[in-house]
């Protein structure tokens, strides 16, 4: 029997997709599962699974080629099953050219020897995570490797998976020799003689993805940058309040909760924001939600909070604890939708006492607003210089979609939301 | 016989109002008013006989004579109950007076009984096996199934039918086309029928006495039909007067063997009020003490729950 | 040592129980005079007459019981249904008698009694004959269940099943009758609820019983070709499990597939993947697969129903969800 690997579809609203780099080679044995390769929507880069298993018998689209969902890209089947014969038909979806072209001619080739009917199409492919032992951030393991990993205090994360799945086992932890981490090298800065660590870093399968995908953001949209000062006071003093009040339910609102209802709100309100650059036309999006950027061990993930516009703040509090619990793993794993379909995100680097920061768009999102930490300042206020909690908030824009005053507008309503925190209830 | 039948009466009674009061759970089937059956049936049987029957098991277990003490501890789910508070009302075994059960599924104990049967028969011993059952019993498949084989087999065994005219709250007539006349029922496999007035003690211990002989010289199966009624409801949770009008109740009380026997007793100058006065208080006492002896019975281990599972 | 068939095994086990023992009797439909469905009782009412060898009705409620009957009266039946199927039949009997008699009588009464049934499928006998209850039975408390994969462990296991003093369930697999295997002529017997490593190895353990072990036997070979070598346990019996053994195989391999030739859904190694991730989830290397008949009434065609039975690809490919190769 053989089976066709198609160009998956990613996401409801994904019509094509490159293929970035195949993981197996010609010839290779595939078990259902294995990631055959990367492929790279407009939003990110995912890995397609294998649905059947068998010999992938050829590769028909190759590294780097871009294709319309439902193309074909490979066989996979038994080593002596005849692969049909449609080498023409391969050449023109190389170049991307029309699909219907590509069905006529596959017909075409069977025309003459009728073949077992193919098997039906794939189910829509489930959402591939970006590296090969994350799935919705949690590292895929077995038992057994997880307690042995436990015992040779290795960081899971950073062993290869080459199990069924990418799962990691046993053998993958005995073969792990563990590789210098972005850590601190532990050498005390006094010691008469240091000695640095110069050896080189293998990057996972997420860490190249991350690479590829800021690349072409910061190329393909062009970033401008618009910061602001947020007098956080009131919020916090708000915040204080609503979590007494909060507390017996449980629930407790943090001040990216805020941020992020105070950032939907804006939107809400300047709607353009909430949409894609695309050739000739901005196209907008029913629902606003808002990607959070996460720091996994493994590297950076920004799911999305889905359809924040008809979120209260305590549903906002709910979802991203949620949210954030099943980014690590906990409780489930994260939707195809939330991995994919962010209209506009935010990132916070409070906790680690960053003042301003700048962040990368998350393409193909129209923008980014970056956080640094509350801290008290001293600033002017009332013509007297009083201390405030101060907040600095920094918008990153694609200029494709609205010019600087525009982003300026934007910060700035959210800025009022934040300073008059009871809009954010009301 | 009259002492026996005012003890299963007063156990009956007694458990009825342990009942009300907790100390008996699960489900609770009385005699109360059957007493002439199972005490004619039971006691003209030899130790070595054996005896199965159905769920409402009180009365024939102290009729063979099992320990009151330990039937009421097993009633009350107590360790030293006959199964050690493991089986309950309804599953009543003394293997040590070839007394093999109550069994709770109707019909069921009909095999059983053919099984025993069918090793005197095997052993060559001239034991005889009774098994008793409803009327209810009647329409299950293990019924014409086991006296096909009783039939065909020619196995030493009574099949005692305990026609109470009520499955439950089904009138024999409701579930059965001939109605509460069994009569004919063995006609298909010729299996000699007796007939006899259950709420006639001695009726039936003269015809079960006249049916153990023959099986026991015979060695083939008999069947004997006693007509009875339990003036309860099917368990303590039927009041017993949905299904069945007032009148018919009334009218089967007033056959009610706990006054006709004595009164039978003292017209012929066998007992006198006095003697039976003294058999009552005698009575009382043997159930006071059962449960005192059950109230005061430890509850099993936690651990026994995993014992007599395997051999 | 003879090499002999399943069949002659059970036959070998029964003759020497009726001669050996005055106690044990046969019994079942078309046993005696016909020699039994799979003629395992063939020739025995002329020999040993028809009080140890009984013909019964077609009356699975009845002789069943009547085997409990003859069994809580002191002797030792061995009931033959022809297919496991017909246990339906008898249900009530073997659930509520056989197995709960001792329990809810107090420990006073035993039930020494052996219901030997040909079971499984592949043979298009349709959904009303294929059907493996032995799988069912084996979660009652108060029984035992056997299931022998060669004529080695039938005459040994079906020795320790009449000698039980409690009541065991004999699945006989129709498909192994004829299966043949070495036997010693000195007496042995095997233990209930002991399984046996019938073929060792590190990387994979493959547990079944019954005609599965064959199966699990063509899924090592083809394993063994991409360098998987397979540790393979027969369970002998599926009440009680020897979980001792085949945790100890996990231990070693950290792989386990499982394979019933029973329905996947309920069956017994749903049972068993659950009790040894409870008792060796740290030893496992990835999931507790388990394999078995596809989840629906047996179908009469022959091409059907070949594709609902478990085949050793179908291992193959479980194996392949916890290990790579």
């Amino acid at each position: 029997m053989i089976h066709e690997v198609t160009m998956p579809a990613m996401g409801a609203d994904m019509t094509e997709g490159t293929v970035v780099k195949w993981l197996k080679n010609e010839g290779d044995d595939v078990a259902r599962g294995d990631k055959l390769a990367e492929i790279e929507t407009d939003k990110t880069v995912v890995e397609m699974e294998a649905y059947n298993a068998g010999i992938l018998r050829k590769i028909v689209l190759g590294d780097g080629s871009k294709a319309p969902v439902g193309s074909l890209l490979a066989y996979i089947g038994d080593a002596d099953d005849a692969l049909p014969d449609t080498e023409d038909a391969h050449s023109e979806a190389q170049i991307g050219e029309s699909v219907e072209a590509e069905v006529d001619l596959v017909l075409e080739a069977v025309e003459p020897e009728p073949q077992p009917e193919p098997e039906p199409a794939a189910p829509v492919p489930v959402a591939a995570p970006a590296a090969p032992t994350v799935e919705g951030g949690r590292v895929k393991s077995s038992p057994l490797a997880r307690r042995l990993a436990m015992e040779k205090g290795y960081d899971l994360a950073a062993v290869p998976g080459t199990g069924p799945g990418g799962r990691i086992t046993r053998d993958d932890v005995l073969s792990f020799t563990p590789a210098p981490a972005f850590a601190p090298s532990g050498v005390a800065a006094a010691a008469a003689t240091v000695s640095v660590d110069g050896s080189d870093i293998e990057l996972t399968t997420m860490r190249q993805a991350i690479a590829r995908v800021t690349v072409r953001s910061k190329t393909e949209a062009p970033h401008y940058y618009v910061t602001s000062g947020v007098d956080m006071t009131e919020a916090m003093s708000f915040r204080a309040q609503l979590n007494a009040e909060l507390a017996e339910s449980g629930v407790r609102v943090s001040v990216n909760d805020m941020i992020i209802k105070a950032l939907a709100m804006a939107i809400v309100k300047y709607p353009k924001w909430n949409t894609t650059f695309h050739e000739d036309r901005l196209e907008g999006h029913d629902s606003i939600n808002i990607g959070v950027a996460i720091a996994l061990e493994a590297g950076l993930i920004v799911p999305a909070l889905i359809g924040v516009q008809n979120m209260s703040l305590v549903d906002v509090a709910n979802a991203s604890k949620d949210l954030g619990a099943r980014a690590r793993g906990e409780g489930g794993s994260l939707t195809q939708e939330e991995l994919t379909a962010g209209t506009f995100s935010t990132s916070n680097l409070g906790m680690f006492g960053t003042d301003t920061f700048a962040a990368i768009i998350v393409p193909p999102q129209a923008g980014i607003l970056a956080v640094g930490a509350v801290k008290p300042t001293p600033v002017v206020h009332d013509e007297e210089i009083v201390v405030r909690q101060m907040m600095n908030a920094t918008i990153s824009a694609d200029h494709r979609v609205g010019d600087g005053a525009e982003a300026a507008i934007l910060l700035n309503e959210v800025k009022d939301n934040l300073e008059r925190p009871l809009r954010l209830i009301l | 016989m009259y002492r026996l039948m005012l003890l299963i009466r007063r156990f009956e009674e007694t458990c009825g109002q342990h009942y009300s009061l907790g100390n008996i759970r699960g489900f609770l089937h009385l005699y109360i008013g059957q007493e002439a059956t199972g005490i004619g049936a039971i006691t003209p049987l030899e130790a070595r006989d054996y005896i199965v029957t159905h769920y409402r098991d009180h009365g024939h277990a102290l009729a063979r004579g099992l320990d009151t003490n330990r039937i009421m501890a097993e009633m009350f789910g107590k360790r030293t109950g006959l199964s050690k508070g493991k089986g309950g009302s309804m599953h009543i075994f003394d293997a040590a007076k070839h007394f093999m059960g109550g069994h709770a599924i109707v019909g069921a104990q009909l095999p059983l009984a053919a099984g025993i049967a069918l090793a005197q028969q095997y052993l060559e011993t001239d034991v005889v096996t009774m098994v008793f059952f409803g009327d209810g019993a009647t329409n299950q498949g293990t019924f014409h199934e086991t006296l096909n084989l009783a039939s065909v087999w020619q196995l030493p065994i009574i099949f005692f039918m305990e026609n109470n005219l009520y499955g439950m709250g089904s009138a024999v007539g409701r579930v059965r086309l001939q109605g509460a006349d069994f009569s004919d029922a063995m006609g298909a496999y010729d299996i000699h029928t007796v007939s006899v007035d259950g709420m006639d003690v001695v009726a039936v211990r003269e015809a079960t006495q006249a049916a153990i002989d023959k099986v026991r010289a015979q060695r083939s199966p008999i069947f004997i039909e006693a007509r009875t009624f339990r003036f309860v409801g099917h368990s303590f949770a039927d009041p017993g007067d949905q299904y069945r009008e007032r009148s018919e109740v009334d009218l089967w009380r007033r056959r009610d063997p706990l006054v006709s026997y004595p009164n039978r007793l003292i017209e012929y100058g066998l007992a006198t009020q006095s003697d039976l006065d003294d058999l009552a208080q005698d009575v009382d006492a043997e159930i006071a003490a059962a449960v005192d002896f059950a109230s005061n019975s430890p509850e099993p281990e936690l651990s026994e729950a995993f014992d007599d599972v395997y051999a | 040592m003879a090499e002999i068939t399943i069949r002659e095994a059970i036959t070998l086990g029964l003759a020497e129980a009726i001669e050996t023992d005055e106690s044990v009797f046969i019994m079942g439909e078309d046993i005696g005079e016909y020699g039994g469905a799979y003629s395992v009782t063939k020739g025995f009412l002329q020999k040993y007459g028809d009080k140890r060898i009984k013909d019964t009705p077609i009356s699975e409620a009845a002789f069943v019981g009547a085997g409990i009957g003859a069994a809580a009266a002191g002797l030792r039946p061995v009931v033959e249904l022809m297919s496991m199927s017909f246990s339906l039949v008898a249900f009530d009997q073997i659930v509520n008698m056989a197995a709960n008699l001792r329990y809810m009588s107090g420990g006073q009464i035993k039930v020494p009694m052996v219901i030997r049934a040909p079971t499984g499928a592949g043979v298009q006998l349709g959904a009303t004959h294929s059907q493996s209850f032995e799988t069912w039975l084996a979660e009652v408390p108060g029984m035992y269940c056997a299931c022998p994969s060669n004529p080695y462990d039938a005459l040994g296991l079906l020795r320790s099943s009449i000698k039980s003093d409690n009541p065991v369930i004999f699945a006989e697999h129709s498909h192994l009758y004829g299966s043949r295997g070495d036997v010693p002529q000195d007496y042995f017997d095997i233990p209930l609820g002991k399984a046996k490593v019938t073929q060792s190895g590190d990387d994979l353990t493959l547990v079944s019983y019954g005609y599965g072990v064959h199966i699990m036997q063509q899924a090592a070979e083809q394993m063994s070709q991409h360098g998987v070598t397979s540790e393979i346990i027969d369970l002998r019996s599926l009440s009680p499990i020897d979980y001792d053994t085949l945790v100890a195989s996990v231990q070693k391999t950290g792989r386990v597939v499982m394979l019933d030739t029973a329905r996947r859904t309920g069956g017994m190694m749903s049972e068993i993947v659950s009790e040894v991730q409870e008792r060796a989830m740290d030893w496992l290397d990835g999931p507790v697969m388990r394999v078995g008949s596809k989840d629906v009434p047996w179908p009469y065609n022959r091409v059907l129903e070949q594709d609902i039975l478990p085949t050793a690809d179908d291992v193959v490919e479980a194996a392949r969800q916890v290990i790579k190769f």
